[in-house]
């Protein structure tokens, strides 16, 4: 029997089954990778139109960051893409360095380098576990994250801390890696080709997989650049455009990787881009390893870096400027710098306006999820809702940083 | 009472007696004894409720990735050792539900609308600095403490809290529901009378003078 | 990105085609900025886009800036990136402060779709409107909040820290 001759039989008048209905699949949701709200208009279970609501974790960070010192606005800011906080501290600190023109010693490059790629690893795992539990492969989250555990691990050996780690500074980074360390992460971007080898004979080829995800979801390329998308979701569709290549920044122009890139841009190809990312960052860290440089770790400049602890007991003017570092903090004369590198989702760029005082002026985040969320309504139009939830997972959002 | 020790032969023996229905009067009453706990029905609901807590899958910002849906869920922090790993996402399904992130103004409504939607008997944990008071955001966007708007039962600490402390507060959580919340440490120090005067709850009348100094620090902190 | 005598070029070539856009250029810190008149912003992204030498055709990023107490207070930022040279370069229009009413700019959503959800940003931190924007309404903040959050005039917020009775004790 037809739609139309079901309606007719049931006495329901017109053909109800064409009848538009507006879901809100709200900021409470399993699926939704944090608090977004989708208003989704659907036609049976094909998604007609979609409006994103964000804005449920919007934190004023970036009003907060003009209250306090340039030294103060680290720990802020690391906090908005909460999975990726290397990035946006690497991005602020870069901005700055560039604002007073300060730079930092090679050693602390290929550290930053070392750090970036661990955490883009760390970001595409927590993205491959939880997209995996999203489309029903439920047992890639505790692999995924049991790797990790072992990622943290190193940041909090290096560190301190698993997460927020506080780590790089204005000329540097706050601190040189422990003895030990050294070997441990060695083992782990060892073992990571394996580990990820093993995802994808879990993924590749399995069935229920490659139904949901391929073909699914698919924007051109020529759209995607209009729509500002950047990062693997761009690099998936076919244009090799990965900042890290493009603008040489840090260690980059001297470590040997590849950039993975798509052919179709659905969901799948989106799904391989990252993972052989993953493996290249495994290249990175283990050229960063072998090429890491001697030599101080943080800029000479006590105009604006803190001196060592060792030097305050010592030496009157370590202590002076220290004291005036901590207190006040540096002044940074006028002017304006955005600055940005590839993050784990695309480009991440940072603005820092100086007006010469203490405290920054303005400092406004270029956030790549922010952005390439206006590309999903064109994504999961005219598909079906699983095919909407599996775009939403590949697209991988990450809410703190979409709302700020 | 006295509990006379048996060893483990004589135990067997008796409970190969009780199969034959060979235990007669003393014994059959020594062997139910041994064996027999009484409690009441609360409390035996209550360790029922506190070991199988259902948390709602409820993620706001950076703690998720850290606490209850994440990592306390995942294999080396493995909460199911405390029978908590099904974690539900509809709230009426849901006992306890833990605010790891900040709340900002636009969510705040909808929390308590889920907070409202829970049923009895329900939890809340506050999991982390933003949601216990704010945070290091004391701004226009944050709600300083989610405190502001429901009533927390545990706070735990941490930018983001380990998983390992947001462990240990959900087992002091477990020890709350069993009813023996402070473990007798009150007790033990002497400490009757440095309870916080809190909103509601149990002996939570503030002395006259603990009162009036509290209106007085506030007027002098607003002034 | 280009250089100062690059963007001297660059400038000597608009000022050509659309005379009087280009206000002023800036070349600070490597960075290379032009400075428009904000009627004509939309002539001057449409040349530094579609002009056959230039093509810078991606919109990296939109934001505003508040220069109080510097007039004309708002910037509105423009970073474009032309792909194939690698060039990076910044347009800024200056918009000043009406006073009662809402400062007001065109909307570049047709010549950069990006720009959408990038200026409704814009508008709900700042309250600059851009005339032509599909739907210009509050995307981060409550719908019906009052006020412009970014701005620099508007308070931090936050509330004062209230101790219990021991505030009293250790006075």
């Amino acid at each position: 029997m037809t739609d139309a001759a079901v309606s007719t039989e049931l006495g329901l008048g017109e053909d109800r089954t064409k009848e538009v209905m507006t879901v809100n699949v709200g900021p409470h949701h399993p699926a939704t990778h944090g608090v977004l709200r989708l208003v989704v208009d659907l036609e049976g279970e094909i998604v007609r139109e979609l409006r994103p609501v964000i804005g449920y974790v919007h934190t004023g960070i970036e009003k907060s960051c003009e209250d306090k010192s340039y030294w103060k606005v680290i720990p802020f800011v690391e906090r908005m893409d909460y999975v990726s906080y290397f990035f946006q501290m690497e991005a602020y600190c870069g901005a700055v360095e560039r604002l007073i023109d300060l730079e930092i010693p090679p050693r602390a490059k290929y550290l930053r380098t070392l750090f970036l790629e661990l955490n883009r690893i760390h970001s595409h795992l927590v993205w491959l576990g939880t997209t995996a539990l999203d489309l029903g492969a439920i047992s890639m989250l505790w692999y995924c994250f049991r790797e990790r555990d072992k990622i943290l691990d190193l940041f909090e050996m290096a560190t301190g801390q698993r997460m927020h780690t506080r780590y790089f500074q204005v000329g540097g980074v706050i601190e040189d890696i422990p003895l030990g360390f050294e070997a441990k992460c060695r083992a782990f971007a060892e073992e990571m080709p394996v580990r990820v080898g093993q995802y994808q004979d879990l993924l590749d080829r399995n069935e229920v997989f490659l139904s949901r995800t391929k073909g699914t979801g698919i924007v051109s390329r020529e759209r995607l650049l209009e729509l500002g998308v950047t990062g693997p979701l761009l690099r998936a569709a076919g244009e090799p455009w990965d900042l890290r290549k493009v603008f040489d920044y840090l260690a980059y122009p001297e470590v040997e990787f590849k950039i993975p890139v798509g052919t179709v841009g659905d969901n799948y190809d989106r799904y391989r881009v990252r993972v052989a990312e993953m493996v290249e960052s495994a290249r990175i860290v283990e050229q960063c390893l072998d090429a890491l440089p001697e030599g101080p770790f943080i800029a000479d400049d006590r105009k604006y870096v803190l001196p060592p602890r060792s030097e305050l007991s010592t030496s009157m003017e370590s202590l002076i400027h220290h004291f005036k570092l901590v207190t006040e903090g540096y002044r940074v004369a006028p002017g304006e710098v955005y600055y940005s590198i590839e993050g784990p989702r695309g480009e991440l760029g940072c603005f820092v306006l100086a007006d010469g005082s203490a405290k920054p002026a303005r400092v406004h985040f270029r956030d790549p999820s922010f952005v390439n969320l206006q590309a999903f309504r064109e994504m999961a139009l005219g598909s079906y809702v699983a095919d909407m939830i599996a775009s939403l997972g590949m697209l991988d959002p990450i809410l703190g940083g979409v709302d700020r | 009472m006295e509990v006379e020790r048996r060893t483990l032969r004589e135990k067997q023996v008796a409970a190969r007696d009780l199969l034959r229905g060979d235990l007669e009067g003393e014994d059959l009453e020594r062997y139910v004894e041994e064996r027999v706990l009484t409690t009441t029905f609360e409390k035996m609901i209550d360790v029922a409720r506190a070991n199988s807590i259902f948390p709602l899958t409820f993620g706001l910002a950076c703690c998720a990735i850290e606490g209850i849906p994440m990592a306390a869920v995942t294999s080396r922090y493995d909460i199911a050792r405390f029978g908590a790993e099904a974690g539900r996402a509809s709230p009426r399904q849901a006992d306890l539900m833990v605010l790891s992130g900040r709340v900002s103004v636009k969510m705040a409504p909808i929390i308590r609308r889920l907070y409202d939607q829970m049923l009895e008997p329900k939890w809340v944990m506050a999991m982390g600095a933003c949601s216990s008071s704010g945070g290091m955001f004391a701004n226009y966007a944050v709600l300083q403490g989610a405190d502001k708007f429901l009533p927390v039962d545990i706070y735990v600490p941490g930018c983001p809290p380990r998983p390992e402390a947001v462990l240990y507060g959900f087992v002091k959580l477990q020890h709350q529901i069993i009813g023996n919340a402070d473990q007798g440490w009150r007790q033990r120090y002497d400490a009757y009378g440095t309870e916080e005067w809190a909103r509601g709850g149990p002996r939570s009348e503030p002395s006259p003078e603990a009162a009036r100094a509290y209106e007085e620090a506030r007027e002098l902190s607003l002034a | 990105m280009p250089d100062a005598p690059g963007l001297e070029l660059i400038r000597g070539e608009i000022d050509r085609d659309c005379p009087g856009a280009v206000l002023a250029t800036s070349f600070d810190r490597g960075q290379a900025a032009l400075i428009v008149d904000p009627e004509r912003v939309l002539e001057a992204l449409r040349w530094l886009k579609d002009e056959p030498g230039q093509r810078y055709d991606f919109l990296s990023s939109l934001h505003a800036a508040d220069y109080l107490p510097a007039e004309p207070r708002f910037g509105v930022h423009y970073e474009l990136i032309n792909r194939d040279r690698v060039e990076r370069v910044r347009v800024k229009a200056m918009l000043a402060d009406p006073g009662e009413e809402l400062p007001e700019i065109d909307s570049c959503v047709e010549l950069f779709p990006t720009a959408e959800a990038q200026e409704r940003e814009t508008y709900d931190f700042f309250g600059i409107v851009f005339r032509g924007h599909p739907n210009l309404t509050r995307i981060l903040m409550p719908d019906d909040y009052v006020g412009w959050p970014q701005r620099r005039d508007f308070p931090v917020g936050g509330e004062p820290v209230t101790f219990t009775y021991s505030e009293q004790r250790f006075d």
